[in-house]
């Protein structure tokens, strides 16, 4: 992982943005489904069109937009909707701030840019890359993600309506397969075993544990799980096996 | 129609500020070991917690939603291109649900 990046021969910024791009095609290839079946959604809910594109445009966040939209329809007070969208997003505040100890560049405005599209999906592509020290790698990868969710979230709301209603529910898996396809090829190294294990043993007990008994939103649950589980990984594996 | 636009603007101001914040201020701060290890397991800690239990109801019944996943994981397993994954999840569950 941590190539002395300072010892070779930089390339250009221009260089770095296009491989930024490349690196960023598997992502923008698994979310045009995601984003297909975020339209549907909104639209199966008479979501205005334009509220949906505008979720896309403006929050690029899959998991809050889903959560989003379902909390609308069902009548959800706003204060409620903005809460929970703020609590399953806070979770992006950990991988900024793991972004912020490796990028070189120091320019505000570029940094406010490459904020704008820190998901799940980037962040793990970026972290995997010794690339992502630079500012135009990881502008190119997230802006390649940005653009391929708004372009499947206008397909799903104009076009995929002439799909089969089988089809369409069927699309409900494919925000979890994509973070299915994201986490299972990581589990090759036992410290990354036990922290995924032990955030869905935390799931599970607060799920079917907790959540009957203290009503407990998917968002804080998340929060809670991520924090144990990172928590004890970092407590046990004191090396850098992470 | 108004105040549903506003509502998307608040929820992408809350969504923005935890991704800006750290890039911002937290770039000159020397983190402890600890954090930096605790930083590094998030991404796998994170995945792992939105998977479960939200996959349990991400169709029409859990035994396709439960089919999707096994299919995603499998391709994941022989490393499989990432939209393969998602496509194949998909087909599993479309299975499952016209088989059943």
């Amino acid at each position: 992982m941590a190539t002395p990046v300072s010892q070779m021969t930089p390339i250009p910024n221009k260089d770095a943005f296009r491989s930024g791009m490349r690196a960023g095609i598997p992502v923008a290839v698994g979310y045009i489904p995601i984003a297909i079946a975020f339209g549907l959604l909104a639209k199966s809910f008479d979501m205005p069109n334009v509220i949906t594109l505008a979720m896309s445009l403006f929050i690029f966040a899959g998991a809050s937009q889903f959560i989003g939209v379902q909390l609308i329809m069902a009548g959800s007070m706003y204060w409620e909707i903005i809460l929970t969208t703020f609590i399953l997003n806070l979770r992006h505040f950990l991988m900024s701030a793991s972004l912020s100890q490796r990028l070189e560049t120091t320019s505000n405005r570029f940094l406010a840019a490459i904020a704008f599209g820190v998901t799940d999906e980037t962040f793990s592509v970026a972290s995997t890359r010794d690339e992502s020290t630079r500012g135009h790698f990881v502008l190119g990868l997230n802006l390649i993600a940005f653009l391929a969710w708004n372009v499947g979230t206008w397909i799903g709301v104009f076009l995929a309506f002439g799909l089969p209603a089988s089809v369409q529910t069927s699309m409900g898996i494919a925000l979890y397969a994509m973070f299915i396809g994201l986490l299972v090829p990581s589990l090759t190294r036992k410290p990354v075993i036990v922290v995924a294990a032990i955030a869905v043993l935390t799931q599970a007990i607060l799920y079917f544990g907790v959540s009957p008994f203290i009503p407990l939103s998917s968002g804080l649950s998340i929060i809670l799980a991520t924090m144990v589980a990172a928590g004890i990984g970092a407590l046990v594996y004191k090396e850098d096996e992470a | 129609m108004i105040s549903l636009f506003l509502l998307v603007l608040a929820m992408a101001f809350v969504t923005y500020i935890p991704r800006l914040v750290p890039l911002l201020w937290l770039r000159d701060v020397k983190l402890p070991p600890f954090l930096k290890r605790f930083l590094l397991f998030t991404p796998y800690a994170v995945l792992a917690s939105l998977i479960f239990p939200g996959i349990l109801q991400a169709t029409n019944s859990l035994t396709s939603a439960l089919a999707g996943g096994v299919v995603a994981a499998a391709l994941a397993l022989l490393r499989a291109n990432l939209m393969l994954v998602v496509i194949g999840g998909i087909a599993g569950v479309y299975l499952v649900d016209a088989l059943l």
